[in-house]
Formats: C-alpha cells, sequence, structure tokens
C-alpha cells in the first residue's frame, strides 16, 4: 500500500513538472534582469498565443523588426489566457522596462494593470487588438487594422464589379468564430458598403470559425440549400480556402461561378488568388512590428503620437497577387 | 389490442429506439423545411447530397466515439483524443509536406504509420497513467489533452501545413462503390471492434472491469491490462480520425483540428446509451449518437440558424434527446399522461445486498 502511494506521489509531481515545464516555455524570455543602462529601448511585449498562421508571422515581424531597430525585446507568450498577459506586464513594469507592448486577448478587465504601468511611468502601446477601457490616458495609441475597414472594402469592390447587374445578386458569407472582433467588424464594413446597391443580397450568412473545415462544412450546406449563390465573402482565406474544395465538388468553378472575396491574403490565400480561383482579397497585414518600432522609439523620446494608427495594408486583385506573390513572406 | 400493445411496448423499449427516433425527426424536420434534403443524386459517379455529406463528416466522430465508449465503459474517460487527432494529422502532413513527390503511395503509407506510431505511445502514457500509476482518468487525459495540443503545434511550427497529395486526399474525400471512402472506414472501424468484443469475451470482461475493477481482478481478470488497452485503442481511432478530419482540407491545423471533438464524443456515447459509470456499452447506440450530434450540425447550416441561436437550438435538442432517452423522465411523464397507477421506481426497489 505504502508503495502504491509513493508512486502516485511520484506521478503527481511527474506530471506536474510536465504541465509546469510546458508553461514555462512560453514564458522563458521573460527573465532576466532589468533594463541595463547601455542607452537601448527595452520592450515587453505579450502576444496573444500562436493560434493562427497569421500570429505567428506577426511574432516574427515583432521580432525581426526589434533586432534590426535596436530594441531589447522582452517577448511573452500567453497562451490565450489573459491572467498570464497581466502577470507578463507586472513582470515588465518590475522588471522597469522602457516600453509595454501588447496584444490583448479580450477587450475588457485592463483598467488595474495599465494603471500599475501609467503609475510607474512606462508608456503601453497597443497592437493588433484594442481595449475598452474609459480612461484613454492608460495608453498611448493603439496600432493595429481597421476590421470594419477590411469588410468595407471588400464590399466597395463587389459593389464596382456588380455595378451593371439588372437581377439580384445572391450573396453567401462564412463568418469568423460568433462574436469575435475581426468578426463583428468585417460583417459590419461589408453590410454597409453593399447596401449602395439594393440588388446585392446576403442570403445565408454563418461561422465557419476561421478554419479550413468550418467553411468547407458550411459551403457545402449553403450550395445544396441555396441553387443560385453568385457570390461568397470569406471573413478570412482559410474558410475560403476549405470552401473552394465544396464548390469544386458541387461541380461549380469557384471565381468563375461563384465570385469569391476574403480578408487577411495569407500565402495560401494569394495563391489560390494568383491562381483565379479568389476574385479579391482585402489585406489584413500581420508584419506591424517596423511600424511598432519606430511608435516604440517615439512614445520614450516623449514625442505625442496619435491615439489610433492604423496597418499599413492593401487589397489585392488577381493580377496584383501573381505580382505581389514571390515576395509574400507569409 | 393487447398484441399491438406489447409490440409497441417491446419496441419502444428497445435501446436504440429512442435515439433512432431523434434522428428520424430531425431528417424528417429538415425534409419539411426543404424537401430537397433527402434527395441523392449521381455527379461525377459520386453520390451527391445532404444525406452522404453526414455520413461523410460524421465518420471521424464516429471513430473517436467508438474508443471513447470501450474507455468510458472500463470507468474512465479519454479528454485527450482531440489533441491526439491534431498530433497525428500534423505529423503525416509534416511528413508527407517534406516529401519530394507527395503523390507516393509509399510516402503516404510512411507518414500514416508515423503518426499512428507516435498516436499508440501517446495512448500506452495514458494507459500506464491509468492503469499502471492509478491516477484519476479525467485528471491523467487532461494532461495529454492540454499539452498535446502544444505539441501539435509545435509540429507545425505554429502554421497550417498544406499538402497535395492525392492519396492522402482520398482518406478523407476519396470514393469507394460511389459513397465517401471515410464512410467505408468508419463502418470497418465499427466492424472490427463490435468482432472482437461482442464475438468474444473481450467485450463483457471489458463491461465486468467496468463494473467493479478490484472484483474482476480478484476473477482473474487482468483489469490493469484491460484498461491499458482501451486507451491505447482511443488513442488509435483518435489518429485516424485525424487523419479524415486533415485530409478533408488536405492541411493540418495544430490548433483546430479535433477542437472540443471529446466533448462530442463523449455527448455521441452518452446518447447511444453507454453510461459513464461504466460497466456497459452500446457500440450501435454510439453511432446513432455521433450521427445525430453531425445531423444537428447540418441542420443549423442548411436551415440558416442564426448563429446567435444556433448554440441554444442545439443545448435545446441535447437536452430533448437526454430526456426522452431517460427511463424515469418517460415513467413520470407517461403516468401522468395516462394517469395509471404508478410503476415501482428505482428508489422504491429494495437495495441489493452485497456482501463485503
Amino acid at each position: 500500500m505504502r508503495k502504491l502511494r509513493t508512486q502516485r506521489a511520484i506521478a503527481v509531481l511527474a506530471s506536474v513538472l510536465l504541465v509546469g515545464g510546458v508553461a514555462a516555455c512560453g514564458n522563458s524570455d521573460t527573465g532576466g534582469g532589468g533594463s541595463k543602462d547601455d542607452g537601448k529601448i527595452t520592450m515587453g511585449f505579450s502576444q496573444v498565443g500562436a493560434e493562427s498562421g497569421w500570429r505567428t508571422a506577426n511574432t516574427t515581424s515583432i521580432k525581426e523588426s526589434a533586432a534590426a531597430a535596436g530594441i531589447d525585446l522582452k517577448f511573452d507568450d500567453a497562451q490565450q489566457k489573459q491572467e498570464n498577459q497581466i502577470k507578463a506586464i507586472r513582470n515588465y513594469i518590475q522588471q522597469k522596462v522602457d516600453v509595454i507592448a501588447f496584444s490583448p486577448v479580450v477587450e475588457s478587465g485592463w483598467d488595474t494593470v495599465l494603471k500599475e504601468a501609467k503609475d510607474a511611468g512606462i508608456p503601453v502601446i497597443l497592437t493588433d487588438r484594442s481595449v475598452d477601457s474609459a480612461d484613454k490616458s492608460l495608453y498611448k495609441t493603439f496600432l493595429g487594422s481597421d476590421f470594419v475597414k477590411e469588410g468595407r472594402l471588400a464590399g466597395e469592390w463587389l459593389v464596382e464589379q456588380k455595378k451593371g447587374a439588372t437581377g439580384p445578386v445572391n450573396i453567401v458569407e462564412l463568418q469568423g468564430n460568433t462574436g469575435a472582433a475581426p468578426a463583428n467588424d468585417r460583417k459590419k464594413g461589408f453590410g454597409e458598403a453593399i447596401a449602395a446597391n439594393p440588388n446585392l443580397k446576403i442570403i445565408a450568412s454563418q461561422p465557419g470559425d476561421f478554419t479550413r473545415a468550418g467553411g468547407k462544412q458550411v459551403m457545402e450546406q449553403f450550395l445544396k440549400a441555396n441553387p443560385k449563390i453568385d457570390v461568397l465573402f470569406a471573413h478570412n482565406d482559410d474558410m475560403g480556402l476549405g470552401a473552394l474544395e465544396a464548390i469544386t465538388a458541387a461541380g461549380k468553378v469557384p471565381g468563375k461561378d461563384i465570385t469569391i472575396i476574403t480578408v487577411d491574403a495569407v500565402k495560401d490565400g494569394m495563391q489560390a488568388l494568383a491562381d483565379g480561383k479568389f476574385n479579391f482579397i482585402a489585406e489584413c497585414s500581420p508584419l506591424l512590428g517596423p511600424q511598432l518600432m519606430d511608435l516604440a522609439k517615439k512614445v520614450h523620446a516623449g514625442e505625442e503620437v496619435p491615439a489610433r494608427i492604423e496597418t499599413e495594408e492593401t487589397t489585392f486583385t488577381q493580377e496584383q497577387a501573381k505580382e505581389a506573390l514571390p515576395n509574400r513572406k507569409y | 389490442m393487447n398484441a399491438t400493445m406489447s409490440r409497441y411496448r417491446t419496441m419502444t423499449g428497445h435501446r436504440l429506439f429512442w435515439p433512432a427516433a431523434v434522428l428520424f425527426v430531425m431528417l424528417a424536420a429538415n425534409t419539411i423545411y426543404r424537401p430537397g434534403f433527402l434527395s441523392i443524386e449521381l455527379k461525377d459517379g459520386h453520390l451527391y447530397g445532404s444525406p452522404i455529406d453526414i455520413l461523410r463528416l460524421s465518420a471521424p466522430l464516429i471513430l473517436v466515439a467508438l474508443g471513447m465508449t470501450l474507455v468510458i465503459s472500463t470507468g474512465g474517460i479519454d479528454l485527450s483524443v482531440g489533441s491526439v487527432c491534431a498530433i497525428s494529422g500534423a505529423i503525416a502532413c509534416m511528413y508527407i509536406s517534406k516529401q519530394s513527390d507527395q503523390n507516393s503511395l509509399v510516402v503516404v503509407l510512411t507518414a500514416l504509420a508515423m503518426a499512428l506510431g507516435v498516436a499508440l505511445v501517446l495512448g500506452a502514457w495514458n494507459g500506464v497513467l491509468v492503469a499502471v500509476i492509478g491516477i484519476q482518468p479525467i485528471i491523467a487525459t487532461l494532461i495529454l489533452m492540454v499539452a498535446g495540443r502544444g505539441l501539435a503545434q509545435l509540429i507545425t511550427q505554429g502554421q497550417i501545413i498544406t499538402i497535395n497529395s492525392e492519396p492522402f486526399r482520398a482518406i478523407g474525400l476519396g470514393h469507394l462503390l460511389t459513397l465517401p471512402l471515410a464512410i467505408f472506414i468508419a463502418l470497418a472501424a465499427a466492424l472490427l471492434v463490435a468482432a472482437f468484443t461482442r464475438r468474444t469475451a473481450l467485450g463483457m470482461i471489458v463491461e465486468s472491469v467496468g463494473g467493479n475493477a478490484e472484483a474482476s481482478r480478484l476473477a482473474g481478470i487482468r483489469s490493469g491490462r484491460v484498461i491499458f488497452l482501451a486507451y491505447v485503442l482511443s488513442a488509435a481511432c483518435a489518429a485516424i480520425a485525424g487523419f479524415m478530419m486533415t485530409a478533408n482540407v488536405s492541411s493540418a491545423d495544430g490548433n483546430a483540428v479535433g477542437l472540443w471533438v471529446e466533448l462530442d464524443a463523449i455527448l455521441a456515447v452518452v446518447i447511444g446509451g453507454t453510461s459513464l459509470a461504466g460497466g456497459r456499452f452500446f457500440l450501435s447506440g454510439t453511432i446513432i449518437g455521433a450521427l445525430i450530434i453531425q445531423t444537428l450540425t447540418t441542420t443549423v447550416y442548411a436551415m440558416d440558424i442564426s448563429p446567435q441561436t444556433s448554440l441554444l437550438f442545439k443545448a435545446v435538442v441535447v437536452i430533448a434527446v437526454c430526456l426522452i432517452q431517460a427511463p424515469a423522465f418517460r415513467a413520470r411523464f407517461s403516468r401522468r399522461r395516462r394517469n395509471a397507477p404508478p410503476p415501482a421506481t428505482i428508489a422504491d426497489k429494495p437495495k441489493e445486498q452485497v456482501p463485503a
């Protein structure tokens, strides 16, 4: 009996160490001493996680441009947990970094920790996602994409294309995760833009959860439930790529029988656009590293910066995709 | 009159009657909403239609749920199946993507063997934690559920790995005799498990271990070994399901493949009538349970129920299924309606005396 108990204790210990070890991997960069007095700017960055190719490209961009700009970067992966981010930000405050930047996992609940940073005199920059704090003095600026604008650009392109359409144009929409800011905002922007032409009508809209499998499964049913689909608007490339397979299986030609518009412009999506399977992509760029480092230098020097800065983004047609594809990083 | 009545009783008393009835009602509702729902046509030599979609898409869930049924019948639970799906898919896709000839059958078979091998090791890890060391199954498998998804992302380096391999694609999208290959794979697995558990004593041994592992051990059954095997088998089923999920879209997404499939699998098992306490299992019930879950998802898309209400809609259907499945609820319901004398309920039964 005693032997069994000892075995159990060892097992529990082993599993705790294992889980702890996994968690520690993400935090390994946060250790070490405080800022050195060598004139170098030290930046503490807390990333959401590594949930998608987009996010990985975002992380790489931040790490590379920090090295290029000569900024000492302390990087933390929060693994989708707000408490990890708060912990990391408190660490950065204790280490007296010069600038704190982070992509908030959720919008709410940041007031206390941001107040602590403010009291310590450390400027905060938000990237990619915003917070809903009423007190805008808690952070210097928010650098990120305008999701509403992405949806609107997609919608405006469609309105332009279907200018001459006399009959109704049936649109189906693949949404992102229900309630996620990019999903809500892209839907809103797209809806506003296509309101310009009463012929354009969204006949079905369901969440494909930003994944290929989700996009495919939803599109299969859309195709069966609606005999006439003219346009597909997918909130990201991956859902569009999944839908491609469903459209082909239904005996239709993607890009011709059904016009496909997506958002993101990741490599696979750009390839599909260059191949003529997609028709239009509104970019949502993860490469905000260089802009972030510029901002960090400015706020560190005490310069005034605008409260809202948009990531430099563009849109792609099939011809533009062919040109841009060879240099695409992600 | 009496004969019809008793035939009705035998039919509704069958443990598969209520799950099957629910499935039938859902399909009927869809057909009323859209008369073409059940229609199947031949396109490029393949059958094409919503019922075929439901069968094809439920194949991975059927596989995962089969393994889960055995684990649950030993009194355990396996939360790590979703992560195993992601890991096996990631390994297979990663290996194939590194090869120059992705369409080579040898490459694909090697990839599958490698991924399946790793899955077996992961299953053995779960099995050792539960059967040898004696950790609570829910905790033991939770470790791999959390760590496994990280492992899958580590393999794919956080990227979505896209491959272009026809033989691999066939696992998810290939056809055999005009029907999707995935259906046959799931069916074969189901028949194999059924043959091993119901044509040999193995099934009874599993149930006896689930009923009382210590008593079974005293009766001469190596309980530990049976429990260990259940977890290994569950991981193997999850691995094959992982192949299907990744082959379906020809890409491995360490973050999304098999996400929450463990919950769907547990639900399928419960709908099928297997007791979560262990000691009894029904493979055919599990399969119907998996079909119900997939039909429910397809219904939401086909009827274009708004995303905000679809979760509630699913929850209401699941509650309804569970309630009409429960004999106690049905007994109370029919008693009220007919005002008949109450049958002895479970609470009235004298407790059986078990010698210590």
